[in-house]
């Protein structure tokens, strides 16, 4: 592709500069095995209400919870979205919600439950309330955890057993991962956004493109990025399959934390301040490996099929496997193609869709928020169209703006805070059966939002067209519509 | 959780890639307990249609499935969500090993506390195992974890890498947070200096 570079550097060069992941992993490292493996200092410890099966291995081996102080839990994968938990119609499912308050409350952590006003998806809160902070170790028994590197903290998803490990010792094992930057140069255009530019870079470099390794994003366009537009860029991280994504802290870290619930104060924060301006690559850090993307050159994108990497931009078409010289790859193609009941070459723009999603832990930020109701202002959903903050303070500042008037006005439902749609996991947020959706969420796999649905991922202001069109649309080709007074 | 030493057992080719977790365990099955049990999960929505009648053609349905003890997958096999009742649904399966070209990092290290073998190699290699396994379906391996290599019935034989803690776990069959907890003196001492250098982390 033009404008873009990938080299391998040789690793081993450690020696002469440190990479931000080097800085937060020597800092945290209690003790190193021969085999190489170090067992880190976990700062930070989020659990939700799919995190019962550590608890139940907790009870089977005997152990309690070392740090409770340390762990805070959140509701989100079962909440329902509307009516009260008894909406989800189904026992199991609520009381996987209320599995979380009892751990919890036994064992001395804080929660925010189900109509707490903390409450939310857990990667939407940590940040807004300040428990993430650079340079920490974080971990939860969630993959998009990567989404709190975007505050310069090493965050990732981790098993049930490991959520024990963490739970029983505040320590994790860990093989020292590889190192990958990927350089973003160059601005993204208008109406391009975060989320446009990591479903580039997952469809560059693959799904597993960054496995064993942390990538941290740097570069002019990163640095330009607000914060929330960071937070959508390492949420997806975990898609190219990086073990975390990290963006070293600068003054919007800074503006973005200061002032937050639990975010260090005063003569601490001043402290803290200090400290987190060195939380940067040195300039003689060799990384494993280096990738280079023009920002300019990223349009509007969407996936066109049933992985994070099977996306193209909104301007081109379906595409043909018969082109694919890789008998594997065309095999991929043509099956993604079949699930997604596709036709090659047809514009992606003219693909009709049933429904759309507007949340996540990727898109579900106030400012999400506002690129959508940007779109929808004064116009008409023409399909079902599903809103769901990330978390009862999005959903209130949402409020507070009138963006909730703007959505009702257009047609769209607005929804209680929680996981939705993105992973149908509370029983009733779900495509049906051979429904397209376009989603903001992040993953388009088959069945992953409910079985047989076929899922087009992209930006909100995308979903938004697509909402307002009935079909996948440039949104930068949508005028602001004439306003109604909301 | 059982010892993983040496496994001589039937393979079954599954030549697929970026097999994610929730194609191995889709949601709805996740709130189970784990004494429950997962295997009736395994792939749930790929081996039969929504009125439940099994799909002949996808490789669990096989007639060899059954007693199949190792699954060989192409790359970036268990990406996507970090559910650990992917691996519990394929121990329950009665899998003990998974060869691939690739792992999702997350998945491989949910397998490894679980007993379960993930073994990497190269692309070439899978190719070859795979194209034996389905010109002669229910074929076995030999997979030899203190040794590192699978050994394929022509005698031929391909070494694997796998991270040594890693191995020494699987090879006794033990979880770690006891063992972490033999440590314990240490990790206090560790955050009690980290607390004076990182005051703002509690």
């Amino acid at each position: 592709m033009a404008g873009e570079r990938e080299t391998q550097t040789k690793g081993g060069a450690r020696a002469r500069g440190r990479t931000l992941i080097d800085k937060i992993w020597d800092a945290h490292e209690i003790t190193r095995l021969p085999s190489g493996q170090s067992l880190l200092f976990v700062d930070r410890h989020f659990i939700h209400d799919g995190t019962s099966q550590a608890f139940e291995k907790l009870d089977i081996e005997g152990h309690g919870v070392r740090s409770p102080e340390r762990t805070i839990g959140t509701a989100d994968h079962y909440v329902p979205t509307r009516g009260g938990l008894a909406a989800l119609g189904d026992p199991a499912r609520a009381d996987m919600v209320l599995r979380l308050e009892r751990d919890a409350d036994r064992f001395g952590i804080t929660r925010f439950g189900y109509g707490d006003a903390r409450q939310g998806i857990v990667h939407v809160v940590g940040p807004e309330l300040g428990l993430t902070l650079p340079g920490f170790v974080l971990v939860c028994g969630d993959s998009h955890t990567s989404t709190h590197g975007a505050l310069g903290a090493f965050a990732f998803g981790v098993g049930a057993s490991e959520v024990a490990h963490v739970l029983a010792t505040q320590t994790l094992w860990q093989a020292r991962p590889g190192s990958m930057r990927i350089m973003l140069s160059g601005r993204l255009g208008a109406g391009v956004t975060a989320k446009d530019l990591i479903l580039h870079i997952i469809a560059r470099i693959g799904a597993g493109g960054a496995t064993g390794h942390v990538i941290e994003y740097a570069g002019p366009a990163i640095e330009a990025l607000s914060m929330e537009g960071r937070l959508t860029v390492c949420n997806m991280s975990i898609e190219a399959g990086a073990r975390a994504g990290l963006i070293a802290p600068d003054e919007t870290t800074f503006r973005y934390l200061e002032g937050r619930p639990y975010a260090p104060t005063d003569a601490l924060w001043e402290r803290a301040l200090e400290s987190w301006r060195g939380l940067r690559s040195d300039e003689e850090a060799v990384f494993d490996r280096e990738v280079a993307v023009d920002a300019a050159a990223v349009a509007p994108t969407v996936t066109w099929g049933t992985s994070p990497e099977e996306a193209v931009p909104v301007t081109a078409a379906v595409p043909d496997p018969t082109g694919e010289p890789d008998a594997e790859r065309r095999r991929r193609m043509q099956q993604a193609l079949a699930y997604m009941d596709l036709q090659p070459g047809t514009p992606m723009a003219r693909i009709q869709v049933d429904r759309v999603f507007i949340g996540s832990c990727t898109n579900g930020r106030i400012e999400d928020l506002r690129a959508a109701a940007g779109l929808l202002r004064g116009r008409r959903t023409l399909v079902p169209t599903m809103v769901v903050p990330g978390s009862r303070s999005v959903k209130d500042a949402a409020e507070a703006e009138g963006l909730d008037r703007v959505f009702i006005a257009a047609g769209a439902e607005w929804r209680e805070p929680g996981c939705s749609m993105c992973v149908a996991m509370n029983g009733v947020d779900l495509v049906a059966p051979g429904e397209r959706c376009a989603s903001t969420s992040n993953r388009n796999f088959p069945g992953r939002q409910g079985r047989g649905a076929r899922t087009h991922l992209m930006s909100p202001a995308m979903a938004a067209a697509a909402a307002v069109t009935g079909h996948i649309a440039d949104a930068r080709g949508l005028a602001p519509a004439a306003g109604d007074g909301v | 959780m059982e010892p993983v030493t040496r496994l001589s057992g039937l393979a079954l080719a599954f030549p697929f890639g970026n097999v994610d977790t929730d194609q191995i365990v889709p949601a709805r099955f996740l709130y189970r307990r784990r004494r429950e049990g997962f295997a009736d999960t395994l792939f749930h929505d790929l081996r039969a249609d929504p009125a439940g009648e099994p799909l002949a053609d996808f490789p669990l349905n096989r007639p060899e499935a059954e007693a199949a003890t190792i699954l060989v997958a192409l790359d970036n096999f268990g990406c996507g969500s970090s559910r650990e009742h992917a691996v519990w649904a394929l121990v329950d399966a009665g899998f003990r090993c998974v060869i691939a070209v690739s792992f999702g990092d997350i998945f491989r290290n949910n397998a490894i506390e679980n007993g379960l073998l993930p073994v990497a190699l190269p692309a070439e290699a899978v190719g070859r195992i795979l194209e034996l396994l389905q010109g002669a379906p229910g074929q076995s391996l030999h997979v030899d974890l203190p040794e590192q290599y699978v050994r394929l019935p022509d005698g031929s034989r391909f070494a694997f890498e796998i991270d040594p803690a890693a191995k020494e776990n699987l090879l006794l069959g033990r979880g770690r947070i006891a063992a972490t907890l033999t440590l314990s003196c240490e990790i206090d001492r560790f955050e009690q200096a980290y607390r004076k250098q990182v005051p703002w982390s509690q």
